[in-house]
């Protein structure tokens, strides 16, 4: 039983990493609305960021400058890493909502079943592309 | 040091930097110069990183002169060079031909937008390949991912809009499966340089963490390469977006993501890891038959030619992962060079099919009716093209099939070739659906009187097909070096 307990404390930024993940994948399968996808995407995107930081604190370590009295570091590797990955991220936000503005011009909503049936409706591949 | 010591990194950043000029200049010709100017010295590069790897090995540049496993490491082997060559040949062919061809599509206050686009694609798939850094790897390819996304949502149809957000949302959660995996790797090895992290991977053979990391990257990467079931997003985005683009796409992006898989499956976690500890190969061989079969049949119930190739895309990625699956240098042969004999044959299909839409207006088998006639060089050239992709002898295309068929027959798995070839004669049926409405069916009215394909059109198009037909006779040169590229991967590691 403690064991067990020990177990779940010590993984518990994995539980919340996991948690986010499937939440996020979850969203992204379930909505159709394509703005909630897209916060779905971004959670999804959070938990990866999280994988890759939580290990690389220790408790009682410092930022990696040499100093008196410091001897115990965490890896700033991962958080340089997962700025990239924030940059990145955002990037994907701001084009996904661009296209989605784009989207909302072209056919009057943002919900996938009505986009689906409204070019359902237009028919045809033969027909002269709609001006936009 | 001289420039060709730089030449790796030369290779990334003249597209890298490129793009940014081409916003600040603003004008479309000078943008187009520009790019033009930069897609060809990529290629010269990669031209010169090809000749430097096959004479004197494998070239391994530091960025910023911080040695290795510290520092960034780019780090051009044999199969590195060999897609290189094929990534910035192809876009050294495709960017004259754009000019025209978006003139037609796109409207042209963004033309110079484009030129950006199409350059840091490039420079997206170039980084992808040369750089021996994990999550580079993951930062290049979603540069090239987020360029590409523009680019397909250029398309004059609404419908590109969506197809470009569809595979937004695809290709992202594909690049994070990647990061997690890659995040995983971490955790374990403590690096990321690839190599070095294939020699560490030795300690902590069979983890469960590191099992988890080869799931995460397969599916991640399988998402990238549209390996069947995971490509949705592949026909619409082929189909929709401007006839530059979707030639650029089929014979590049894919082909990429099947170049990475084969890194981290044969230089990352060895072979042994791979296909050793789960049933990667039972997966991988199901699935690319799985591909060959479905999206074949799929492409013969197509209306539109471009959507029809599209689907066939995802069949021939089939072949390409049935290679990979055999973990036997000959399947390794077939994969590496149907990699490169696809990339150019699809390349060369794309490429004339942008002509037929400028012609005929539009690409859906209804309204190409007679084009033997109306364009025979055309129809001529996309019917070679078929040829390769159903992999008759002479042809690009037969090569690849070919090193399959040995492959498996090396294994005495004598059903496998009788699934290759079953699988072609469907690729039979879709090349056949074009040829019935090119030659059999008597010409539209109203799709007379079409403007006249430009040679900047012309000319790029004519040498894929070329390429298509020279290599498929004398396939000395690829398959001699996709054979050393396959030996190198399997013999040098584990």
């Amino acid at each position: 039983m403690t064991s067990s307990a020990a177990t779940v404390g010590g993984h518990f930024t994995y539980f919340v990493t996991v948690f986010l993940m499937i939440a996020g994948l979850y969203i992204l399968i379930a909505r159709g609305n394509l703005i909630k996808k897209l916060v779905g995407l971004g959670i999804f995107q959070t938990s990866a960021y999280l994988l890759y930081l939580a290990p690389g604190k220790l408790v009682g370590g410092t930022a990696p400058i040499l100093a008196a009295g410091f001897t115990v570091y965490s890896n700033p590797l991962p958080h340089v890493l997962i700025l990239t990955a924030i940059v990145v991220g955002v990037a994907t936000l701001a084009l996904g909502l661009a296209l989605v503005v784009r989207i909302r011009e072209a056919y009057d909503c943002i919900e996938e079943d009505e986009i689906l049936a409204s070019d359902a409706a237009t028919g045809g591949r033969d027909e002269p592309p709609p001006t936009r | 040091m001289s420039l060709a010591a730089h030449l790796p990194a030369l290779q990334v950043v003249v597209p890298l930097l490129a793009a940014p000029l081409t916003v600040l200049l603003r004008r479309r010709d000078l943008a187009f110069g520009v790019a033009l100017v930069a897609s060809w010295a990529a290629l010269a590069a990669a031209v010169a990183l090809w000749l430097q790897v096959e004479s004197g090995g494998t070239v391994s540049y530091p960025i910023g002169n911080w040695p290795p496993p510290w520092g960034i490491e780019y780090r051009v082997d044999r199969l590195t060079a060999f897609v290189l060559v094929l990534v910035a040949g192809v876009a050294a062919l495709v960017l004259p031909y754009s000019r025209a061809s978006i003139e037609a599509e796109v409207p042209p206050q963004q033309h110079y937008l484009f030129y950006t686009m199409f350059l840091l694609c490039l420079a997206g798939l170039l980084g992808i390949t040369i750089t021996g850094d994990a999550f580079n790897v993951f930062v290049f390819l979603e540069i090239s991912s987020l360029a590409t996304y523009v680019l397909i949502a250029l398309g004059r149809d609404r419908r590109a809009l969506v197809a470009s957000y569809q595979y937004l949302i695809m290709g992202t959660i594909g690049a994070t499966f990647f990061v997690i995996g890659v995040g995983l790797l971490y955790l374990m090895t403590g690096t990321l340089n690839l190599a070095d992290m294939g020699r560490r991977l030795a300690d902590v053979h069979g983890t469960r963490p590191v099992l988890a990391a080869l799931a995460f990257v397969t599916v991640g990467i399988s998402l990238k390469l549209a390996l069947f079931p995971l490509h949705q997003w592949l026909p619409d985005a082929y189909t929709h977006a401007p006839s530059a683009v979707s030639a650029f796409l089929a014979a590049t992006a894919t082909k990429v993501a099947v170049y990475v898989l084969v890194r981290f499956y044969f230089s990352v976690f060895g072979h042994s890891q791979v296909f050793g500890r789960l049933p990667t190969q039972e997966v991988m061989l199901l699935l690319a038959l799985a591909g060959m079969f479905v999206a074949s049949a799929i492409a013969i119930l197509q209306t539109d030619l471009k959507r029809l190739f599209a689907y066939s895309s995802v069949a021939q990625i089939g072949y390409i992962v049935l290679g990979l699956s055999f973990d036997t240098t000959s399947g390794l042969t077939a994969t590496i060079v149907h990699l490169f004999n696809h990339g150019i044959t699809k390349g060369a299909v794309f490429l004339l099919l942008g002509g037929v839409a400028l012609v005929m207006g539009g690409t859906s088998l209804a309204r190409i009716q007679g084009l033997g006639r109306r364009m025979p060089l055309t129809s001529f050239g996309i019917v070679l093209c078929g040829l390769s992709l159903i992999g008759v002898p002479g042809t690009a295309g037969f090569v690849g099939k070919w090193y399959l068929i040995l492959a498996a027959l090396e294994q005495g798995q004598w059903w496998l070739v009788f699934m290759i070839v079953a699988s072609s004669l469907l690729a039979v049926a879709y090349v056949w659906r074009f040829v019935e409405a090119a030659y059999f069916r008597e010409p539209r009215q109203d799709t007379a009187g079409g403007p006249p394909v430009p040679w900047s059109m012309v000319v790029p198009a004519a040498l894929l097909v070329v390429a298509t037909v020279y290599f498929g006779i004398d396939s000395s040169l690829t398959a001699g070096a996709a054979a050393r590229a396959a030996a190198d991967l399997l013999g040098g590691l584990r």
